[in-house]
């Protein structure tokens, strides 16, 4: 019996978004010498969705549906429980994002498949599924092993797997629609934008990102100054934002903007993995922590391992020093 | 309109070290600082707000040890009017699927018009416990909220994507919302919940034994070092020296 690999297409507005790549990329490499690579897709009128993945895929399964149009977890449900128990994947592969998240949990449990969420990389060693995940932060890191199955749903985490060309061309499957009814209780209604704040940090050379270690808001306007001197803007790590300190419109990381300046300090600011997307790609990037643990110092190119509240006085010092000489 | 909020107790360790015991399969707690898990922290404000406009009880539920009674407690201070404490023989080996089902033989006794959950444990981050209960209560849910409005049996919320993007969505209830921190600012418990605090139900669900857990932690490790920071090394004056010196020569100064 050959052992598939489905992937669940993520789009939006038309646009494939990355972690598909990504999840394509790590399930051919799975699919190999065990069966087929497969990519599923739900939406409406998918033409231009699908011209984009026939590269990446062997088969692209097709589920158009106009109730499909945007995304709804009770509709995915529907889907996808008649389609897994139908084709008896091995290993459903899907991202650890707002759209994952929504649907895998309820999926799993409907159709008693064992789920392990948020992985950063799955193996297969004698049929039996092992996944690699990050807990605690990202301090302790945990290996899962799956209970016995036919089928296994696995999530991934955004960013964990680096998405190759795989030179493919599939062959795309009409599969029809099993919805039946509307859904009158769960309604998409619009989507709505972020707001505009004065700054756009995106555009700025210099971003100084603080965190939940500054503590007390009473120290932003320290905050304030060293960016000043520096020449950059002040951005932050959600708590930041939750907290009432600063605009969402400064938030970096998954749920805010992503920033690609030259150089980016992160002040105290641990490292999760959803601030970390949003700043990765700067050039340079220098992390100040008082916790020489912290996941931060892997990401940054030079680290300083100290309080902050010494630290930012001292080198506001040395930076204004250096400037008026 | 009565609400059911699940929290859990989780160590804070953004800033402390957490060691792997003897087993592989567990952290050490002892030097540990715990509280309630943040998200769930929200989760509780927004039905504590909700309460206010509306007539109705709020319940707590926790899967977890007797010390989980402390954030029962001060959920049972900020205002909650019951609490639930689910402990099973077996609690050191539950995975979120196993937890979701304890917590859903409870709940569903409960008759609730809404069920808030936070949408991440700070510990082990699954993002698992509340979708898997709506789907075992037969509920529909949303995850991720960060906006909530309820109006004649529906509620309308708006769900946090990605880069700022936000969707609403209307929902009928009985519903179960995981929660999004920010949403709204959680209070702190007064003297006066406090005291009052103690003469509130906490029932105790013991002697039960957890089945039909499908992923098992085979083994905890430390992140393998891969790249790591040039760390700078000397007093704040020395290291605020050098970063100056890199930064000028990078001309990013
Ligand atoms: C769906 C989802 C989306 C998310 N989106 C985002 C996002 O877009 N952006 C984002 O940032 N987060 C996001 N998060 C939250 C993320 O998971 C983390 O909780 C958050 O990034 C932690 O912020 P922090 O590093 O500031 O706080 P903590 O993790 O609490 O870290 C604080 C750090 O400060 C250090 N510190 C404390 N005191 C001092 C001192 N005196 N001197 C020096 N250092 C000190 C500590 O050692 C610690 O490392 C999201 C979470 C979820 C679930
Ligand atoms: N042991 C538990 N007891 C009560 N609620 C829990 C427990 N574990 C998780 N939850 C709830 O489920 C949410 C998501 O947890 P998780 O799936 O572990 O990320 C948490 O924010 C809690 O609201």
């Amino acid at each position: 019996m050959t052992k598939d690999i489905f992937v669940i297409v993520e789009h939006r507005r038309g646009e494939v978004r990355d972690i598909t790549f990504e999840l394509l990329t790590k399930g051919y490499e799975l699919s190999r010498d065990r069966g087929k690579l497969l990519a599923v897709l739900l939406g409406f009128q998918n033409e231009k969705i699908i011209d984009k993945l026939k590269p990446f895929a062997e088969t692209i399964l097709n589920i158009d549906d106009e109730r499909l149009k945007e995304f709804n977890a009770e509709y995915y449900q529907i889907v996808l429980s008649n389609l897994l128990q139908e084709k008896k994947p091995f290993i459903t592969l899907l991202g650890q994002t707002a759209f994952g998240i929504d649907f895998a949990p309820s999926l799993s449990t409907a159709i008693d498949l064992p789920y392990s969420s948020d992985c950063l990389d799955l193996e297969i060693e004698n049929d039996t599924v092992f996944t690699e995940r990050q807990i605690y932060g990202g301090k302790i890191n945990s290996r899962i092993s799956l209970a016995e199955n036919w089928g296994y749903l696995v999530s991934v985490r955004p960013g964990s797997i680096a998405p190759r060309d795989v030179e493919l061309v599939a062959e795309v499957v009409d599969v029809s629609s099993p919805i039946k009814e509307d859904i009158d209780y769960r309604k998409f209604m619009q989507y709505v934008e972020a707001a505009k704040g004065e700054v756009d940090i995106t555009q700025s050379e210099v971003v100084i990102g603080i965190g939940r270690g500054i503590k007390e808001d009473k120290n932003l306007s320290m905050m304030e100054d060293f960016a000043k001197s520096i020449g950059g803007v002040l951005a932050c790590s959600r708590p930041v934002v939750d907290a009432g300190w600063l605009t969402k419109d400064r938030q970096v990381g998954s749920s805010g903007k992503t920033v690609k300046p030259k150089l980016y300090i992160a002040v105290g600011i641990s490292g999760a993995f959803q601030h970390v997307m949003g700043m990765k790609g700067a050039d340079t990037i220098v992390a100040i922590n008082k916790d020489p643990n912290a996941p931060i110092f892997t990401v940054a190119n030079y680290g300083i391992v100290g309080d902050l509240l010494q630290v930012i006085p001292k080198l506001n010092e040395k930076i204004t020093e250096l400037k008026g000489a | 309109m009565n609400i059911a909020v699940c929290i859990k107790r989780v160590p804070e360790t953004a800033e402390a070290a957490v060691n792997i015991d003897s087993s592989e399969k567990h952290i050490i707690p002892d030097q540990l600082v715990f509280d309630i898990n943040e998200a769930d922290n929200y989760a509780l404000e927004e039905a504590l707000l909700l309460r206010e406009k509306t007539e109705g009880d709020i319940t707590l539920f926790t899967v977890g040890s007797k010390e989980s009674d402390e954030v029962i407690k001060m959920g049972l201070a900020k205002g909650a009017t019951r609490g639930v404490r689910i402990t099973p023989e077996n609690l050191d080996n539950l995975d979120a699927y196993a937890v979701a089902k304890l917590l859903a033989e409870q709940v569903k006794e409960g008759n609730f018009d809404l069920i808030l959950t936070g949408c991440i444990s700070s510990d082990v981050g699954n993002s698992q416990v509340g979708v898997t209960l709506a789907e075992l209560l037969g509920i529909p849910h949303a995850t991720l909220v960060i906006k909530m409005g309820i109006e004649d049996g529906f509620a309308t919320v708006q769900r946090e994507l990605e880069g700022g993007l936000l969707e609403e969505l209307k929902i009928k209830l009985p519903a179960l919302f995981t929660i999004q921190t920010g949403i709204n600012e959680p209070r702190y418990a007064s003297i006066l919940g406090i005291k009052r605090a103690a003469q509130k139900e906490l029932r105790v669900i013991e002697n039960i034994t957890a089945e039909g857990m499908k992923a098992e932690v085979v083994k905890m490790y430390y992140p393998p070092v891969g790249k790591m920071a040039e760390i700078l090394e000397g007093g704040v004056e020395e290291v605020s020296g050098k970063l100056c010196e890199i930064l000028k020569g990078k001309g990013l100064l």
